[in-house]
């Protein structure tokens, strides 16, 4: 028997793809906020337009593929089985491109039902279902025939987060069409934005979260030649991330119509997920700690231990702005998109890029990348690049948060808007140099997969045998 | 307010998560104390080398996430966060918005009070009176009117000395408090695209040379049924209902032959919010004598 690499392939490839896609457009944009003129006064190249676009690209399609394309072979190598359902695995290969290039066309000609990060008008919607449900099954299909009893800690996550998004989607997205490019949500008001943000936060928590906690407890121990830290504390941060992350919602409405309890209850929640979000950061730190010597050699690793080191950031980083008295300063400013990008670029990203280079050698009988020095320029390139992109941002929010906050004791405002636009500037340059070396690392990845792949034959990798006590079960 | 059902079940839900958290570290206790190792492998080994350790829960970590769950408890305690139940500490977002607005009104009241009874005239001439008529200016004008105040399309030039609605004091401050509806109708279908032309040339010729004869004789007629009702048979405008004055070469929308056109084939409609609302009497005052002062040289 031999497992099923194909569609990891084709996965693996479209993620560094759309991963250039996503990134650039977010660099345009970002050069919009610079100068204006950018958008050269066509309606679908505006800012308005194009930032829902950046956010699907990077989170669905490069996310979505990197994380659809890696659970696939994760599950056939620790369930030790080909895939369930081959031919749906490749239906869900080109349902999730089919999306993808939908939402590239609908968003850019304004059509979107304006929820953040489900912008996407409702035939799209009953396609991502679709599509969506053909993963699950795949998935689960090859849960079900595995050959060894345990199922590994990367598939707990990887299920969580399959099972949660199609409940999220589903849940949100419900409305009522007037026309094919056109609907309206079942839910108004209140409830609306809470539905809304109790999707936006659990997108975070289970698609930018969970998802990529499972290509963590794979690559990484995999990378590093060694043993998980602990399969206890992989338990106890399970359960209580997948468990709390459902109530964190309401923070992103503080001092809004919502009820003061439920925004309570956003903010508490949100404070006790810091010892569950922690937990996957210690068993990752552990499971590299007895490889810190190869840091030296191997900067894959050094990928993902900074990815490592962001998500204990931006997870701590989380719960502080969750605190009302700290929301209230940090809210609608630039903060919360440095936030975000630690986050996004830190964490889901860094994690990405160094489970691919350790995944796409082996995709095609290779031992490792075709440039090692390639992969470490691709590493300082992006990390100086988070590095002025976070730094920035945080300067800049919390100088917005001051300024707009700041009263005469004649009632008026210190500062008019304006102003405080002025005063943001030179930080959106910065953050735009960021962007531009984050983008440009991209470039180099894609070099270097380019020459790791071209012209390889895909022998078919045998399924390992599973070890003895599997038998157990079969 | 949640009815008894939902109330009851939001509370019950709410502490059964945090208990079950608490239970899931209890829970895990036992896993350790069970199997009695601290350290060593699972036994599990999935494709091929990949095992785990399973060390034990690391102390700080476990004090951190005890923590947590005490901070909750105590939060639900002082802040409303359980149904209905709300906090020891009375507190709500609406209340605290009032106390904060009461303690910026207490602040005002010293700072207005000094210009109780200033004549128009004396506030600009009082340095700190066109402080705060600026700071409001740029506040709540400045994204209509320009922070110079010089207007745009559809917004007022307020520097100069053509007023729409009156510049006397008295006049800006009604604007101020009431907000004013600037209401041009449509006249496309009733003057037709010949009669629009007509009408165009003669509004441009009150302002400027070397318009076509025959069109302006035309429009001249028409201008007296269809416009000189509101702006005036002499085009001097009427304020009393904010009809631009057209026989000068100031504009609102814009003075080229296609704007006005443009102007008389879809109407125009005007609006400037009213602030009795959110600014009081004494700084409306104070934001008058301003916009007058940039109108004087």
């Amino acid at each position: 028997m031999t497992y099923t690499d194909k569609v990891v392939r084709q996965f693996a490839v479209m993620t560094v793809v759309w991963g250039i896609v996503g990134m650039a457009v977010g660099v345009l944009i970002a050069a919009q906020l610079w100068l204006p003129a950018l958008n050269f006064d066509v309606a679908w190249l505006s800012y308005g337009r194009l930032r829902p676009l950046h956010t699907n690209a990077v989170i669905f399609a490069f996310g979505g593929s990197a994380l659809i394309g890696t659970s696939l072979y994760v599950v056939q190598r620790t369930c030790h089985v080909r895939l369930f359902a081959e031919k749906l695995a490749s239906f869900v290969f080109w349902g999730w491109q089919t999306v993808i290039v939908a939402a590239a066309i609908t968003l850019p000609l304004g059509i979107t039902q304006s929820k953040e990060y489900a912008e996407l008008e409702w035939p799209i919607d009953l396609l991502i279902t679709v599509v969506w449900v053909a993963y699950a099954v795949v998935f689960f299909g090859t849960i079900i025939k595995r050959r060894v009893s345990h199922i590994y800690v990367a598939n707990w996550f990887y299920a969580a987060f399959i099972l949660t998004i199609a409940l999220l989607h589903i849940v949100n997205n419900l409305a009522i069409p007037v026309s094919l490019v056109k609907s309206y949500p079942i839910y108004s008001g209140a409830v609306d934005a809470m539905v809304q943000w109790w999707y936006g936060h659990n997108a975070v928590g289970f698609f930018l979260t969970a998802g990529f906690l499972a290509m963590m407890y794979y690559f990484v121990p995999k990378q590093a030649e060694g043993p998980v830290y602990s399969y206890r504390l992989s338990i106890v941060h399970f359960w209580a991330l997948i468990a709390i992350y459902m109530w964190a919602g309401p923070h992103h409405l503080h001092y809004t119509a919502l009820p003061d309890w439920i925004q309570s209850l956003g903010m508490v929640f949100s404070l006790i997920l810091l010892a569950p979000s922690w937990g996957g950061m210690i068993n990752g730190m552990m499971t590299l700690s007895g490889a810190w010597h190869k840091l030296r050699t191997d900067p894959v690793l050094k990928f993902m231990i900074v990815a490592l080191s962001f998500y204990g950031m931006s997870t701590f980083e989380g719960p502080m702005m969750s605190i009302k008295t700290v929301n209230a300063l940090s809210h609608y400013t630039d903060w919360t998109i440095g936030h975000v990008h630690s986050g996004a670029l830190g964490w889901v990203a860094m994690m990405t890029i160094g489970s691919l280079y350790c995944l796409i050698p082996r995709l095609v009988g290779e031992k490792e990348m075709h440039s090692i020095r390639a992969i470490d320029l691709h590493f300082w390139i992006s990390t100086i690049g988070v590095v002025l992109y976070i730094s920035s941002m945080w300067i800049a929010g919390v100088m917005q948060g001051l300024m707009w906050r700041a009263f005469n004791d004649d009632g008026s405002l210190t500062y008019t808007f304006i102003e405080t636009i002025a005063a943001t500037k030179p930080y959106y340059v910065v953050r735009l140099a960021g962007g531009v070396l984050f983008l440009s690392g991209m470039f180099v990845m894609a070099w270097n997969v380019w020459h790791t792949m071209r012209n390889k034959q895909h022998e078919p990798v045998p399924a390992s045998a599973p070890a003895y006590w599997g038998g157990e079960s079969a | 307010m949640l009815n008894t059902f939902w109330n009851i079940f939001v509370i019950v839900l709410t502490l059964a998560s945090i208990a079950g958290c608490w239970w899931l570290l209890q829970w895990t206790k036992g896993i350790s104390n069970r199997e009695g190792e601290e350290t060593g492998t699972t036994g599990h080994v999935w494709d091929e080398d990949l095992v785990e350790l399973n060390n034990p829960l690391p102390r700080w970590w476990l004090y951190l996430f005890h923590l947590t769950i005490v901070f909750s408890l105590v939060y639900f305690v002082l802040y409303p966060s359980l149904g209905n139940l709300g906090g020891t500490l009375g507190w709500t977002q609406e209340g605290q918005y009032a106390e904060e607005m009461a303690a910026a009104g207490e602040a005002q009241q010293d700072i207005f009070s000094r210009f109780a009874g200033a004549t128009p005239q004396a506030l600009v001439a009082d340095a700190e009176a066109m402080g705060i008529g600026r700071r409001l200016f740029g506040n709540n004008c400045a994204m209509c009117h320009g922070s110079d105040g010089a207007g745009g399309p559809g917004f007022p030039d307020l520097t100069d000395k053509d007023w729409l609605y009156g510049g006397d004091h008295q006049s800006i401050v009604t604007t101020l408090e009431n907000g004013r509806n600037g209401m041009m109708p449509a006249l496309g279908d009733a003057l037709g695209e010949q009669g629009v032309r007509e009408v165009t040339a003669f509004v441009m010729s009150l302002s400027a040379n070397g318009q076509d004869e025959a069109l302006v004789n035309a429009g001249s007629q028409k201008y007296g049924m269809f416009c000189a009702a509101c702006h005036g048979p002499d085009a001097g405008g009427n304020q009393a209902l904010g009809a631009p004055r057209l026989s000068d070469d100031i504009w609102l929308y814009g003075g080229s032959e296609e704007i006005i056109a443009q102007t008389l084939v879809q109407g125009r409609a005007g609006l400037m919010p009213a602030f009795s609302e959110s600014l009081s009497a004494e700084q409306i005052r104070i934001l008058a004598a301003y916009v007058q002062s940039l109108s004087q040289p």
